[in-house]
């Protein structure tokens, strides 16, 4: 083994102090143990040009433009601008690549996940990147390629990167929560893998992101963070087991329970009885979650189970922070038609935000330009109560449809009175 | 006419998208999918799952470094394989999750991970991993590292990952600069630049597509200008927020700076829709250094922060709710941290952030 010259890291050196596990112990076991030579050497170079950072606190990665072959994006491209300094990592490209649908994963896929990227990258990865990918972090130009072929061969595909469909998220669900209200990965793979297409080629204004959680808990952080947001609810009462609470209530005490349950109802919607039975006033009930991640033993979601869809959520660059809005209320998936109206409604406010969206705008931002309105006449959904905190207070406002949009609005109602 | 040369054939990719989980679930999950009953917090870390059925899967949480070489990846899968029958899950914050039916494993499996160096924890009302992004190892803009600033902070709060101490969960994150891929937290730990990009006019005009430049600025303050005899962009320095926007699509308007370069904390994000709306998080504290290898300075001010809302926040209460019903003056009074000029927002819709009350805790 020829002796490698090491850069010295004295300031990484001492983020191996302490409990927590230390990435830069991970990083130097490549570069000190790894029986492949070139990995040593890529790892000396990135805890070379690393400590260099830290000396300087300045990044000195610059972005490109490559690809896979038939592909327009899914890696994000490192060229050193100190390579000269460390040329052993002077490429150190990503490879997005989409994880399966709710994150789950064998031992087996990722031993032999990690075979291919000790062939062809560093041997570093994560999982997972924020948008949701997992990141195998440090190929160069002449490897990448041949990465893709070999894990694309046995079942994994690119993530998006650069304005297209994201890849998506989708929270642990049905497979291990009792608060999923619908089949997460059913809908995260429907929704993706109809969109294909515009994940790994990029022209559409700006990023578009899809990210599903099982319920109000929003666990994967849909509404701050994704323009299409399908979380789980139910519009039926929520199922009370009495007996399991009387149980609860019995173990806590009541000012316990009146401390740490009843009063802090968002909607006030719960009240204890003097036999200590649960009270709930559904009509009320905005399925805001507390009662049950209290007592899950007690209190289960309903059973006439579905999603509520907002749009438009994302962080600050350009006009500053949007959480998404309601843009349909309540709707089934179940059957393959439900699945089908879903697809269609994602394909339609594609299609409206790529012909309308400015350059690097947004979904969201477009509806905060063009108004919500314009957003809903564009999309073909009609206004519904539940899109707003509450009505204009602005006296701004044209009125003169008023009379059609108000018989509009009576002949939906009647419609929904008929069709229950 | 010579023959044409032999063209290389290239692999045509297979579009297969998302993968299928299904096939990946512990079988038990994959029985009991959809028909869960509750779950139980055994301990912290350790959850158990009881379907309608009478079956349970237990779940077993760890942290890790997120920036996994080969060997810990493998170490955790020999773990995965030996306790939990080869089936493992990721949190949205890089925990990673061993699940199992057999109750006689699970004790075993929080030992293995253990002296493995993995905590087991981060459920519950504990402080959890950080939500970080790439920083000084990968990112092409970044501002400051990301996985050393977490390393730092979870080696401070270690205790309180693998205990059930706070109020309620406490989600942090880290961001290495504005655009703040980290996203909304608890608390917030993001870069903030203080000074306009400084601007090389020699390779502005070849690299920068300069009317996309100007459309980035968020309040307008770039303008395309003839600097040396060269088309290049200048920035209007009053108008100017430092937030970078222009760095990525133009990156000789340098934003980094050694010194310029800090970091600010906010508090109270909250993705959640439990009790209160989703809340975006509030700046409480700027100039900040940027100060590797261990941010100290940030340390603190978060260490502080976290001590006033372990004392004075109810069972429950997220961050912002603690914050909430104290307000926000006897926030600043009992973290000490100064509120300035710079806390009052000007942005659009900043009106909405001011007290139009005589709602005052005197």
């Amino acid at each position: 083994m020829a002796e490698m010259k090491k850069y010295p890291t004295p300031m990484l050196d001492v983020l191996e102090d302490g409990p927590w596990p230390s990435f830069i112990s991970g990083i130097k076991a490549l570069r000190d143990d790894h029986p492949d030579e070139r990995i040593r050497n890529v790892n000396n170079g990135l805890l070379g040009q690393l400590e260099h950072s830290y000396e300087t606190r300045m990044g000195y990665w610059k972005g490109g433009t490559i690809s896979v072959f038939g592909y327009g994006g899914g890696i994000i491209p490192r060229f050193s601008e100190v390579g000269d300094k460390f040329p052993e990592s002077k490429e150190f490209h990503t490879l997005r690549v989409q994880p399966p649908a709710g994150n789950y994963y064998t031992t087996d896929m990722l031993r032999q996940l990690a075979d291919s990227w000790e062939k062809w990258g560093s041997g570093l990865q994560t999982f997972h990147g924020q948008t949701g990918n997992i990141m195998f972090i440090g190929s160069d130009s002449a490897s990448y390629q041949h990465f893709f072929d070999e894990i694309n061969e046995y079942g994994w595909d690119l993530g998006g990167a650069g304005p297209c469909v994201r890849t998506g998220m989708s929270c642990v669900g049905a497979a291990r929560c009792e608060m999923s209200n619908c089949n997460e990965q059913a809908i995260h793979r429907t929704l993706l893998n109809n969109f294909t297409d515009d994940v790994h080629r990029p022209a559409l204004p700006y990023k578009f992101k899809f990210k599903v959680s099982g319920c109000p808990n929003d666990c994967m952080n849909a509404i701050e963070r994704s323009d299409f947001a399908v979380i789980g609810t139910w519009r039926d009462h929520k199922k009370i087991d009495q007996e399991a609470w009387k149980a609860y209530v019995a173990e806590k005490g009541r000012e316990h329970v009146m401390d740490n349950v009843i009063s802090r109802c968002t909607s006030k919607s719960l009240s204890l009885g003097d036999d200590n039975s649960l009270i709930a006033d559904e009509t009320n009930c905005v399925r805001s979650m507390h009662c049950m991640n209290v007592v899950p033993k007690a209190i289960h979601p309903g059973d006439d189970k579905g999603v509520t869809i907002l749009m438009g959520g994302k962080r600050t660059l350009k006009i500053g922070d949007l959480m998404g809005t309601v843009i349909v209320p309540f709707m089934k998936l179940e059957t393959e038609e439900d699945y089908e109206q879903l697809v269609e409604m994602a394909e339609e406010v594609i299609d409206y935000w790529a012909e309308n969206g400015l350059e690097h705008e947004r979904c969201g931002e477009m509806i905060e330009r063009i108004g919500l309105v314009n957003f809903l006449e564009g999309v073909g959904i009609d206004p519904d109560p539940n899109m707003i905190k509450q009505p204009r207070n602005s006296s701004y406002v044209r009125t003169d449809g008023w009379d059609e949009a108000a018989e509009e609005w009576f002949n939906r109602v009647r419609e929904q009175k008929m069709a229950s | 006419m010579s023959a044409p040369a032999a063209k290389k054939v290239m692999r045509e990719p297979i579009e297969s998208g998302c993968p299928d989980g299904f096939q990946y679930m512990h079988p038990t999950m994959r029985r009991n999918y959809g028909q869960w009953k509750y779950h139980e917090d055994v301990q912290p870390g350790v959850l158990v799952h009881v379907a309608y059925s009478g079956e349970k899967i237990y779940t077993v949480r760890c942290g890790t470094q997120r920036i996994l070489d080969v060997f810990t990846l493998r170490k955790l899968m020999d773990i995965g394989d030996q306790y939990s029958d080869g089936y493992i899950h990721f949190t949205i914050r890089s925990n990673m999750e061993f699940q199992t039916d057999d109750e006689s494993k699970v004790q075993p499996l929080v030992a293995a991970l253990e002296d493995a160096g993995f905590p087991v924890g981060g459920t519950r009302n504990s402080i959890t991993s950080m939500s970080h992004t790439q920083g000084w190892l990968h990112c092409d803009i970044p501002g400051t590292d990301a996985s050393g600033v977490v390393k730092a902070m979870m080696d401070e709060f270690y205790d309180e990952f693998k205990s059930w101490n706070m109020p309620n969960r406490v989600h942090m994150t880290t961001s290495c600069c504005q655009i703040n891929c980290g996203g909304q937290g608890d608390i917030a730990i993001n870069v903030q630049h203080t000074k306009p990009p400084k601007i090389d006019h020699s390779l502005v005009g070849n690299v920068c597509e300069r009317p996309s430049v100007v459309a980035r600025c968020p309040v307008a303050a770039i303008r395309p200008a003839m600097v040396d005899g060269k088309p290049s962009l200048e920035v209007d320095e009053k108008k100017c927020i430092c937030c970078g926007a222009c760095y990525p699509p133009c990156p000789p308007m340098q934003i980094n700076d050694h010194q310029y370069t800090q970091l600010a904390i906010w508090i109270g994000g909250n993705h959640s829709n439990a009790r209160g709306k989703p809340t975006f998080q509030r700046l409480v504290a700027a100039g900040i250094p940027n100060n590797p290898p261990r941010w100290p300075e940030a340390t603190a001010v978060v260490k502080k922060i976290l001590e006033c809302y372990k004392e004075g926040g109810r069972d429950w209460e997220r961050m912002n709710e603690w914050v909430e019903r104290i307000g926000w003056p006897r926030f600043f009074e009992v973290t000490g941290l100064p509120f300035t000029k710079y806390h009052i927002d000007n942005w659009r819709g900043a009106r909405n952030n001011l007290n139009s009350s005589t709602h005052i805790r005197f």
